[in-house]
């Protein structure tokens, strides 16, 4: 569904992605690990348009590298940023309005995205830096939800929640997964995605250096040691 | 003429300075709290406002309220496309930089300045007020025009409140203003949200020109006072806080209608400037904007 080839990209002089090649499939959840600086927030970025990029963004054959940033959510790519990047002073269904008017969707598919977080619901008109972190995040993650995305990117999800919360979104994520969403899911926290993912794609120096498929790989694996330094 | 009665009459007269001020402030508060451009050429959007409005009064046929309606339409219409021309073939290639705006936003301010002098002369102009109904009271008479500026200023501002608070374009630029990047990553047109911003900014500009032509006249440095005063209104209010922006417009105009009455319109922006340093000194993010 989403295929990176070649891709390199940077910011200014710095080239921190370079010859990236990387894909996820349709209803699995692909895990991006590696250590801090390896380029992984910069891959979420390039996807996204946010930063120009060499190289090639395809999704479902169509090539999306040199799209104009806004572009990129209208052909269904969902992005759910590290630190959440709420529209804080906005309201909870403000917020998710702007996810909504994107790909001019409406009422039934907010009803289905506050289905999944009913908390939600209860909060619509509640300004959203007010929510806790948990809620927050389920925020972000119903926001890009509302755009009905074939692929969802997941920038470290799991940052600062409690277990509980990590478990709830665990739930959201395994259920996109039935839908044929594609999910990417970058995590330092091996623990906290593990069980969830498919493949896991280890990152190093700006490219995916080795993509394992989930079965294959041991709670200790040799690559977690290699790759992310656990 | 007693002490109330006049300090009513420098009241009112400070009503008039305060909306129309509010209306010129909050354009520039608009743009700089969703763009955080520093638009120096608002003054120059507001002369061109007053011109616009001059030149359409004076070709329709008619009583002065037909001319006077027509230009509260054209003359922001015609302002409006002019800031989002300068929007999109200037500001957007310096890629917003906030000292090459600058720098190119005085530009803009001289270019029109200059256009206008060139075209239409040294020559202060005078548009006729479209009606000229007067309010007598028991003290003096007062002139109804003037009291409609203020009521008509109130209504384009709560027509700004109910754009921002209400509409989908007002929510993409709340969204924007928090952060332009996430905006872009829900699909929000950033290009043409800053377009349309400077647009209305420059619009509300000239809406306050309008207003205030049948009691001014129409000049090419006119422009410079209220950019200055808007200036002081958005610095004391908060950039980019609207709210901060109205109670400062009143707080100054009203202080600028009764120390100009009683003393000298000089002092009135002496105290003005005093306050915009006093606030800097002491609050630096104004009345109500927030910490950086």
């Amino acid at each position: 569904m989403l295929r990176l080839e070649g891709v390199s990209a940077g910011y200014g002089a710095v080239t921190v992605l370079r010859g990236l090649s990387f894909a996820a499939e349709a209803g699995e959840v692909t895990c991006i690990m590696g250590r801090n600086g390896v380029g992984k927030t910069t891959l979420m970025r390039a996807i996204m348009g946010q930063i120009a990029v060499s190289g090639s963004v395809r999704l479902g054959g169509e090539e999306l590298a040199g799209l104009p940033a806004h572009e990129v959510p209208r052909r269904g790519i969902a992005l759910v940023p590290q630190g959440r990047r709420l529209f804080g002073p906005l309201t909870v269904a403000e917020n998710l309005e702007i996810g909504l008017m994107t790909r001019g969707k409406g009422a039934v598919t907010r009803d289905r995205v506050l289905d999944l977080f009913p908390r939600l619901r209860e909060r619509l008109t509640q300004v959203s830096s007010t929510l806790s972190g948990g809620e927050q995040q389920m925020l972000a993650i119903a926001r890009a939800l509302c755009l009905e995305p074939k692929v969802l990117l997941l920038d470290e999800p799991t940052e600062g929640l409690q277990p509980s919360m990590i478990a709830a979104i665990r739930q959201v994520v395994l259920g996109l997964k039935t839908t044929g969403v594609a999910v990417v899911l970058v995590e330092q926290r091996v623990s906290a995605v593990l069980d969830m993912a498919d493949r896991v794609a280890f990152m190093d120096h700006g490219t995916v250096a080795e993509t394992v498929a989930r079965a294959d790989l041991a709670p200790g694996a040799a690559q977690f040691a290699t790759w992310v330094g656990v | 003429m007693g002490f109330g009665p006049f300090l009513l009459l420098a009241v009112m007269e400070g009503l008039v300075s305060a909306a129309v001020l509010a209306l010129t402030a909050v354009g520039l508060s608009l743009v700089f709290g969703v763009m955080r451009v520093v638009n120096v050429a608002h003054g120059a959007f507001f002369m061109l406002g007053a011109l616009v409005a001059w030149f359409v009064a004076g070709h329709v046929a008619g009583p002065p309220v037909w001319g006077w309606l027509a230009a509260l339409v054209v003359a922001p219409l015609v302002v409006g496309a002019l800031a989002a021309l300068v929007d999109i073939s200037v500001l957007k290639r310096l890629n917003y930089e906030p000292e090459a705006v600058i720098v190119a936003t005085i530009g803009v301010l001289y270019i029109l300045e200059q256009a206008a002098l060139m075209s239409f002369g040294p020559d202060a102009r005078p548009v006729a007020a479209p009606f000229t109904l007067r309010l007598q009271l028991p003290w003096f008479g007062y002139s109804g025009y003037k009291l409609f500026v203020v009521v008509a200023a109130c209504a384009v501002l709560a027509g700004v409140w109910l754009l921002m608070a209400r509409t989908r374009f007002g929510l993409l630029m709340r969204a924007t203003q928090v952060d332009r990047n996430t905006a872009r990553a829900f699909g929000i047109n950033v290009d043409r949200v800053y377009a349309g911003t400077f647009a209305l900014g420059a619009a509300l500009a000239a809406v306050a020109a309008v207003l205030v032509v049948p009691i001014s006249q129409v000049h090419y440095l006119m422009g410079a006072d209220p950019l200055l005063l808007a200036f002081i209104t958005v610095i004391i209010g908060g950039l980019g806080s609207l709210r901060g922006t109205l109670v400062a417009a009143l707080v100054i105009g009203l202080s600028d209608g009764v120390i100009s009455m009683f003393w000298s319109p000089t002092l009135s922006k002496i105290i003005a400037t005093l306050l915009v340093a006093l606030v800097l000194v002491f609050r630096p993010q104004g009345l109500f904007g927030a910490k950086a």
